[in-house]
């Protein structure tokens, strides 16, 4: 930029402003001196906010600001006062039983919320986001219940969990591995899957399943029952509605029976508060089979 | 620019002070158009939040109110909830569409006669005419010194005008919350720190922008003047100075030809302090005063009204050469103004023919992703869905619950006995239901299906398409 005086411009009859830029010369309309005014106000405006709230970056941190304004300690401030306000529901929640809370529309509402937003961090691993499971982890949503599906079973399942190693009241019953050791020979163990796929409806040899109900009523009826409906007591699943836990097909049916299953679930009640439990024995519930 | 004591050119500062502008009073049609236009938004403005409108015992008995707190729109007999917003986006492409309509038309109209700066600056004008006199007053007590006189006048003037303003605040925050609540609350110290900061701050802006910025909001601040050259062209009538009859101008006994006597009068009455006979300007807000001065002075000297006048540029230049000016009508209404007004009207017909069928119930259908569908011990597939029942009505209402679709599907409301659900007023209620097929019935693939609810011994329906899953084929 060259500087140099201002003159008239005749075509506009204004004055330049004598700046210059390769020849370019620079009109000079006046801006309003109120603008110039607001425009130090912003800047003194600046300083101040800058002084007042963390603004300029250091080594480790931030100046911190003369108002000691905190995002962080905001953020803390409102989570305890969302937890305040949680309180009072969990404490009505922990004093009722489960079908109260069931009848009362707004506790209701808390729980499945909380009891959701629970399942989906501690359950969802192995029974998935949306509760509908994976081989060998149960669906949640279909009305099968292998140890009972009303509001208080669930929640003894969720407290104390399935052979859970930690817990004394867990929940126990074992399918043995009846070919691996030894306590069926392998045409028995061929002959009690084609009866098993009989019970379902499932093509089957209805030679082999002849010989296999022998060997069911034997071996199996105890905890699956004469009829193979299960025994929720013993966790035995019902063998003759369309849901496996493991899979209904020949080859897995075959292999569940020489090789047992014994899935297990961990005990909830040390890590979940009661409140917790409840409200995911809830939630649960409400999710299409609930008893 | 200036000249210094060696006649050389001094340097011109880069920023000016405001230049004062002191408007002459004036009397015509147009300023009589101006007070009743003043008179009636004005009105309009502090009145409404006062009307009342019954609408049950469940929803506010306010006729115009944003209900913020509760996400609800008031208006007479419509009430807007949030996801209904298209029918504000609606109101407001109306606006715009009517803002470029009577731009095309008659220029800045809106800057002249409506805009909220212009109205209430000739509010903040007649209160500073009323204490301290006519123009040639206000410029001497401006250029006098301070006395007792003086002050008395400007304080006088000063505390009208912030009256105004808490009254211009103070009306603002009475459409956001029940009027005489929130009049009484403000009284006895009682209303949210809100509703005091929004009038302190309305009330600041009304007082400078109407008493001390006045133009140069319109100058340097509003963006209007920028685009409006967009919208006019040369068919549009605006404010403009008849030069070919007006000039050469000067004191008549002089013998000039021309009918501008040069007396002055449109400049001293300008509320922008501008010359019109310049030809047209930026500043200039099409207020139409400087036709009523100037017709007075025709008037006066035996000529005919109209040296000063609604004019298109391209009538005055036909004028210049002889040609007849056509009727102002023939001006408004040309194709594009009405292709305008069509498109005006059309969207404003659709909002009321949408406003007039809308149903007092809405449903929304969401089904589950996570997972798709859930095989039952009895081998059937189930389905499982989020619904939303929303019950515009001010009482609570019980739904009929339904489903049509070409498979046999069964429909369970989770939580409920029947299918009847209760929806309570002025709300949505989110349910959870299941879709069930018969064992056996072997679907595949998307069945579509429909849901519908009914409000119950009532006509009011809603329904929306959905679909049932089963495994894949």
């Amino acid at each position: 930029m060259a500087g140099k005086d201002p003159e008239l411009d005749k075509p506009t009859g204004v004055m330049t402003t004598g700046h210059e830029w390769d020849g370019i010369r620079e009109l000079n309309n006046p801006l309003p001196r109120w603008w110039l005014w607001t425009f130090y106000a912003t800047i003194f405006w600046a300083l101040v906010y800058a002084i007042a709230y963390p603004a300029w970056p250091l080594i480790s941190q931030a100046t911190q600001g003369l108002l000691g304004h905190d995002q962080r300690i905001e953020v803390a401030e409102e989570m305890t006062a969302a937890d305040q306000a949680r309180e009072v529901y969990r404490a009505q929640i922990a004093s009722m039983d489960l079908q109260e809370v069931q009848n009362d529309p707004e506790l209701a509402r808390f729980a499945m919320g909380s009891g959701a937003a629970t399942f989906r961090t501690y359950c969802a691993q192995c029974h998935g986001a949306g509760a509908q499971g994976h081989p060998g982890y149960p669906n949640l949503l279909d009305d099968a219940w292998l140890w009972g599906g009303d509001l208080d079973a669930i929640q003894t399942t969720i407290t104390h969990g399935i052979r859970s190693p930690d817990d004394d009241d867990t929940r126990i019953g074992d399918m043995l591995a009846f070919g691996r050791d030894g306590l069926l020979e392998r045409p028995d163990i061929a002959a009690v899957v084609e009866h098993v796929l009989s019970l379902s409806g499932q093509d089957h040899d209805p030679e082999l399943a002849e010989t296999g109900a022998t060997v069911f009523a034997d071996n199996c009826a105890t905890c699956h029952g004469e009829d193979g409906t299960g025994l929720r007591e013993l966790g035995a699943p019902n063998l003759t509605d369309a849901i496996w836990l493991y899979g209904g097909d020949r080859a897995t049916i075959t292999e569940t029976v020489v090789n047992g299953r014994s899935g297990m679930m961990p005990n909830w009640s040390p890590r979940l508060t009661e409140e917790q439990i409840k409200e995911v024995a809830l939630y649960v519930h409400s999710l299409g089979g609930g008893e | 620019m200036s000249h210094g004591p060696d006649g050389g050119v001094e340097p011109q500062p880069l920023y000016a002070a405001r230049i004062p502008i002191f408007p002459r009073r004036v009397h015509g049609w147009f300023r009589n158009l101006k007070w009743w236009i003043l008179a009636i938004t004005l009105g309009i403005y502090y009145i409404t939040p006062w009307i009342r409108w019954d609408r049950g015992p469940n929803l506010p008995d306010q006729a115009v109110l944003v209900d913020l707190a509760n996400r609800r729109f008031y208006f007479f007999w419509i009430e807007i909830w949030p996801q209904e917003f298209y029918y504000v986006a609606g109101l407001l492409i109306m606006a715009g569409l009517g803002l470029f309509l009577f731009t095309s038309a008659l220029g800045r109209v809106w800057c002249g006669y409506a805009c909220p700066q212009t109205v209430w600056t000739d509010l903040f004008i007649l209160v500073e005419r009323w204490i301290e006199g006519d123009r040639n007053a206000r410029i001497r007590l401006l250029k006098q010194k301070w006395d007792a006189r003086k002050t008395r006048l400007r304080l006088t003037k000063w505390t009208v005008w912030a009256l105004i303003g808490l009254a211009t605040g103070g009306a603002w925050v009475f459409y956001f919350a029940d009027a005489p609540t929130l009049a009484r609350d403000l009284v006895t110290g009682a209303a949210h720190p809100v509703a005091y900061i929004s009038i302190a701050l309305l009330t600041a802006t009304t007082f400078t922008f109407g008493g001390f910025m006045r133009e140069q909001i319109c100058i340097y601040m509003c963006p209007w003047p920028r685009i409006q050259a967009a919208m006019m062209d040369e068919n549009t009538l605006t404010v403009s100075y008849r030069e070919w009859r007006g000039e050469p101008r000067g004191k008549k006994h002089e013998g000039t030809t021309g009918d501008c006597i040069d007396c002055m009068g449109c400049v001293n009455v300008c509320p922008m302090g501008i010359d019109i006979r310049n030809g047209q300007q930026l500043e200039c807000i099409t207020c139409a005063l400087c036709i009523d001065a100037c017709d007075d002075v025709m008037a006066r000297i035996g000529k005919p009204r109209g040296l000063i006048d609604y004019v298109t540029l391209a009538d005055d230049e036909a004028a210049a050469k002889g040609a007849p000016t056509p009727p102002v009508w023939t001006r408004i209404v040309r194709p594009r103004t009405l292709l305008y007004t069509a498109l005006w009207a059309g969207i404003g017909v659709a909002m009321v023919v949408m406003l007039m069928v809308r149903s007092s119930v809405d449903l929304t259908v969401a089904h589950d992703r996570n997972p798709l569908y859930v095989t039952l011990s009895s081998g059937a597939i189930r389905n499982g869905y989020t619904v939303k029942i929303a019950n515009r009505n001010g009482d609570a209402r019980n739904y009929e619950l339904g489903l049509v679709s070409e498979a046999a599907l069964d429909l369970q409301i989770q939580g409920e006995e029947g299918t009847l659900v209760e929806v309570g007023p002025d709300q949505i209620r989110e349910i959870r239901i299941f879709v069930s097929s018969q064992p056996g019935a072997e679907l595949t693939g998307d069945v579509p299906m429909e849901v519908w609810v009914a409000e119950e011994d009532s006509p009011a329906r809603a329904r929306t398409m959905s679909f049932f899953k089963g495994p894949d084929a």
